[in-house]
């Protein structure tokens, strides 16, 4: 076993979740390069998007790769920069919309 | 923001400025030998069979130091094509009017005093003219004309513009060559470049950074909504191009640490189809005094043309021909094989 859950060197080894179950992997692939291909959006505007999902859901290994994504389409750190922002707005903002329930709670219990 | 060097590798006495050198980092890198993962697929020996593109770079002089420029070319520098060589290119396009392309780069070849006695007397009916442009040196004092002169002659510029954003292409170029690029488009689209009249603007994409560049279509794209919505500029195509690790940005990724790790990037991105589309199949390279190359890059290596083929100008001149021949290849070639490939009109494999 690793010496911890998260390791760089796991990264690369993605495919080998492939293995045993390899139609079902195939299947995602066949999808997520659909996703990631040119369409409405550009590939550098979906690799922007990728990494401010890779900070919400705060994996390393999205974050990594689609830190060198979003460069390799062309966006540049300022914009990569923003993006972190919005998926950091979006998450504070969750949290706090749920203020509301909290609100709606404490107008019926309390006084 | 960080400034760049303003002198070149050989004027800062770097051990890098010397090909050797430059080819025994390359093979420290433990990257394999070319040949062999080409013979590997197949594809060895690579040969060129025509040429379509006559590629003469007169010379390093150049107006940026620019940190991935793999000429190592600057202020610094006074190689120049002399008139005498012009001749012998000009002779070479007379003898041959079927090479299709004269493709003109530097340095800022537009500094050199033969760049447009060169222009001027290859000019033929047909025959498409490539000045391969930094921009910037549109706006020089000395060059006010310059745009002009293009024009007249229907020269094709390339131009170089690493990011459609200040901040990437002031980290290649130096600091204040993006807005001064701008101004220098916007120069040339008030001539009719870039517009879709038959006066072509292409710019050149190469990755800021340690990195293969991004799909050429899809950045395209992004460049030119950018470019025009940002900017109000125009242009006609988009070419990406790897960084070669050569020269300055060996130097970079040697001194960052990444030498073996791009190295490494770019042998597991061979593609076999982009070795298929390679441009030395299709490219012969004048360096400033008259020597042969297969491709630029060969050139900044002092790897001559070999296997037999003539090595200079005057030599080409009075035996014949230079195709069929083999290429003269090693390590840095991985560099125009990685990926979707990369080549001077940019991805050569989709």
């Amino acid at each position: 076993m690793a010496e911890t859950y998260y390791c760089p060197h796991d990264l690369p080894r993605f495919g080998e979740m492939g293995k045993d179950r390899p139609e079902l992997w195939a299947k995602f692939l066949d999808y997520y390069n659909a996703v990631f291909a040119d369409g409405a959006l550009t590939a550098r505007e979906k690799a922007l998007i990728a990494l401010g999902v890779a900070h919400a859901v705060q994996c390393p290994y999205c974050i990594d790769a689609y830190t060198q994504a979003a460069l390799q389409n062309g966006s540049d750190r300022e914009q990569m920069t923003e993006a972190v922002h919005v998926a950091c707005a979006i998450r504070g903002g969750a949290s706090l919309v749920h203020g509301v329930q909290m609100r709606n709670v404490a107008d019926k219990v309390g006084m | 923001m960080r400034s760049l060097p303003v002198l070149s590798l050989q004027a800062r006495g770097h051990e890098l400025a010397a090909p050797s050198a430059q080819m025994a980092a390359l093979e420290r890198s433990g990257a394999p030998a070319f040949e062999e993962v080409l013979a590997r697929h197949g594809r060895a020996p690579l040969e060129a069979h025509a040429i379509e593109v006559l590629q003469v770079n007169v010379g390093k002089l150049c107006n940026q130091t620019c940190a991935h420029c793999h000429v190592d070319a600057g202020p610094d520098r006074r190689e120049v094509m002399s008139r005498q060589t012009a001749d012998e290119v000009v002779e070479l396009l007379r003898r041959h009017p079927e090479i299709p392309t004269l493709d003109i780069t530097g340095g800022a070849p537009e500094l050199n005093p033969q760049f447009r006695y060169l222009v001027s007397e290859a000019c033929a009916p047909g025959r498409r003219i490539i000045d391969r442009c930094n921009l910037s040196v549109l706006l020089l004092p000395s060059q006010r004309d310059l745009v002009g002169f293009l024009k007249e002659h229907r020269v094709e510029v390339t131009a170089s513009l690493p990011s459609f954003r200040a901040s990437g292409t002031d980290a290649q170029r130096g600091d204040g060559v993006f807005a001064r690029s701008l101004e220098a488009l916007r120069l040339l689209n008030e001539a009719g470049y870039g517009g879709g009249d038959g006066l072509v603007l292409n710019l050149v994409h190469n990755p800021v950074g340690t990195f293969l560049p991004g799909d050429q279509a899809s950045l395209e794209r992004d460049y030119k909504r950018e470019l025009q919505l940002r900017h109000g500029v125009v242009f006609d195509r988009l070419y990406t191009i790897t960084n070669m690790p050569i020269s300055r940005f060996l130097e970079h990724i040697e001194r960052t640490g990444n030498l073996q790790r791009y190295m490494e990037l770019l042998v597991s991105s061979f593609n076999p189809r982009a070795a298929d589309g390679v441009m030395c199949r299709t490219y012969l390279s004048v360096g400033w005094d008259g020597t042969l190359y297969d491709c630029d890059f060969n050139q900044m290596l002092a790897m001559p043309s070999n296997h037999g083929a003539p090595q200079t100008l005057s030599a080409l001149l009075a035996s014949g021909s230079v195709v069929p021949r083999r290429v003269v290849t090693d390590r840095h070639c991985f560099g125009c094989t990685a990926g979707a490939g990369s080549s001077c009109a940019g991805a050569v494999a989709e």
